[in-house]
């Protein structure tokens, strides 16, 4: 994929000023709180700010540059808004089929059977969109917008609207989205547990503008960013179940520097997981500690050290081998133990979640 | 019913009709642009059509009456290009009655497509409708309650009218004397059986329509 944006669309409250050069297929996160432009941005790209000025090229295709703009019918995009969106007069069937028949046959890339399967929607194509729940609805208009075969698929907050028992509904179908199928994705979020999940790459936006954009593990793993996830600062990144221990159900994860233990999650040996671990379940020690409850303990290089928002906190970027890990301490602690960047220091990491 | 009341039935059912047809084809652009735009003529121009619900029919007539006919600057263009001065005429009771009835087509209609709202026309233009297919797709559908309501409400009230029907058409017996005008002149000579026979049919017709409506009404379906 590749996709060249760059739109400027000023609002009384606020402008919206990107210039992204996205590329790379999978999915791409654009994260941010409220406001701060993301799905004025994929409304952009759909087409669905008629005063937005811009640039907006898709895999060698123009779809907006200076006066010409391709209208929103014809730019080959899925759409999947915040509510489903379903039209109440027709079926799910006849839902389903609604982009996919204005579609030409040689364009038809996904088939309504695929989109149906990968949904898990067989059983409700006769139903009414008034007969479904909150989470079938949803799977019914990603389904709907898979089934139209676009190049590209904009998703804006697709969970948002639903309770958390839904999303965890929804969520196995959009990784199987991910792993299955090679249309790429740009999904709004402000759920940095979905950004975890889901995300390869991520476009962190702030007050209407880009600010960091790049493979997740990297970018989540920059201290200098304002990401403002608040508690929920971590890193990200993959790695390979080694082995399953049966007796203490955990499992041992290797990545790329070295192996954690986790709670065995059920992941077959062999498997790529995805391991989520949050900077305040890192603490640092000088040497080496064999009296302590936490299991992981690692060899860790300091490469980088910044301010927290709170003046008592500082953040600590290391690396174990290539992997980039963050760890939240005080700043008194930091300087109790003359922490700086180059050192060799022990992590200790008391918590990693498979996030997928 | 003698043969000068049936054709006045004749003569109204076929306004109506025809009135009803007209009225659907260009009320429906206009409440769609009136639903839908945020032109700054938009008060003017809703005002514009909302005016026959105010104003005396007579008023109307008489201005359609000096508009249309011969000295009339309608009236010239029309004999300029060759045709036939519509007052007096079929023709001329259909453009007046368009105009009468507008607001009650144009107003269910504008309302119909307001509650639709934005939300499923961008739904269809990202799955590739487009705006025509949309309307035709997925606002005529929406829409449905909306366009039953506008065309019964137009044809009833077409059926009804009668200070513009007699300022623009006359009394021409089987050519512009519509069922009120018929039951008006009974009356006038004091023939009151048949003026009954009429009134009552009307009356009849009345509560139909409005049974109807009220079963047609959005919500109460189903």
């Amino acid at each position: 994929m590749s996709i060249r944006v760059r739109f400027h669309l000023p609002y009384p409250a606020f402008t919206l000023d990107v210039d992204l050069d996205l590329s790379g297929g999978g999915i791409t996160a654009v994260f941010g709180r409220s406001g701060s432009g993301k799905t004025t941005l994929l409304r952009c790209i759909a087409g669905l700010e008629p005063t937005a000025d811009g640039l907006l090229t898709v895999n060698g295709e123009t779809w907006q540059d200076g006066a010409r703009r391709l209208p929103v019918h014809r730019r080959s995009l899925g759409y999947v808004f915040q509510e489903a969106r379903l039209f109440p007069h027709l079926s799910v069937a006849a839902n389903l089929d609604f982009g996919r028949r204005r579609i030409a046959e040689r364009e038809r890339r996904v088939s309504l059977t695929q989109a149906v399967e990968l949904l898990g929607i067989a059983h409700l194509l006769e139903r009414r969109p008034e007969r479904l729940s909150g989470g079938e609805r949803q799977r019914v208009a990603i389904a709907r917008a898979l089934a139209s075969s676009p190049r590209l698929l904009l998703m804006d907050e697709p969970l948002a609207a639903l309770d958390h028992a839904r999303k965890q509904e929804i969520l196995p179908y959009l990784e199987r989205l991910h792993d299955e199928l090679e249309i790429p994705v740009l999904y709004v979020s402000h759920s940095p547990d979905e950004v975890a999940r889901l995300a390869d790459q991520i476009v962190v936006m702030g007050d209407g503008r880009a600010v960091a954009h790049g493979p997740l593990t990297d970018t989540l793993a920059r201290v200098d960013l304002p990401l403002r996830l608040g508690e929920d600062v971590g890193v990200v990144f993959s790695g390979t179940v080694l082995e399953r221990d049966g007796e203490w159900h955990l499992a041992r994860i290797g990545f790329d520097g070295g192996e954690v233990w986790v709670r065995d999650g059920g992941a077959a040996v062999g498997r790529t997981v995805r391991l989520r671990i949050l900077a305040r379940d890192v603490s640092i020690a000088r040497s080496h500690h064999d009296d302590v409850s936490i299991m992981n303990l690692l060899p860790a290089t300091i490469t980088t050290h910044a301010a927290e928002d709170h003046p008592a906190l500082a953040l600590l970027q290391l690396h174990v081998g290539n992997t980039p890990l963050l760890a939240r301490l005080t700043r008194h602690s930091a300087r109790r133990l003359e922490l700086a960047p180059g050192q060799q220091v022990w992590v200790q990491i008391k918590a990693v979640a498979l996030v997928g | 019913m003698s043969p000068t009341d049936l054709a006045a039935v004749w003569l109204t059912l076929k306004l109506a009709a025809t009135t009803t047809i007209v009225l659907l084809l260009v009320g429906t652009p206009v409440a769609w642009w009136l639903a839908r735009t945020r032109h700054w003529a938009k008060g003017a121009i809703a005002t514009v059509v909302t005016l026959p619900l105010v104003l005396p029919p007579t008023v109307l007539g008489f201005y359609l009456l000096v508009l249309l006919g011969p000295d009339g600057a309608f009236g010239r263009l029309l004999q300029a290009s060759g045709l036939q001065p519509l007052p007096f005429t079929f023709g001329g009771l259909v453009v007046a009655s368009v105009i009468y009835s507008m607001p009650f087509v144009v107003q269910p209609l504008q309302q119909a497509f307001e509650a639709i709202g934005e939300q499923p026309l961008e739904a269809a233009a990202t799955l590739r409708a487009g705006p025509w297919d949309t309307f035709f797709a997925v606002v005529m559908p929406l829409a449905w309650p909306g366009f039953m309501t506008a065309g019964i409400l137009g044809f009833a009230h077409t059926v009804g009218e009668f200070g513009v029907v007699l300022m623009i058409g006359g009394n021409i017996p089987g050519e512009t004397q519509v069922l009120s005008l018929a039951i008006y002149n009974h009356v006038e000579a004091l023939e009151h059986d048949a003026a009954h026979r009429l009134a009552a049919g009307m009356l009849v017709f009345a509560f139909i329509v409005l049974l109807l409506l009220n079963v047609l009404r959005p919500g109460r379906r189903r």
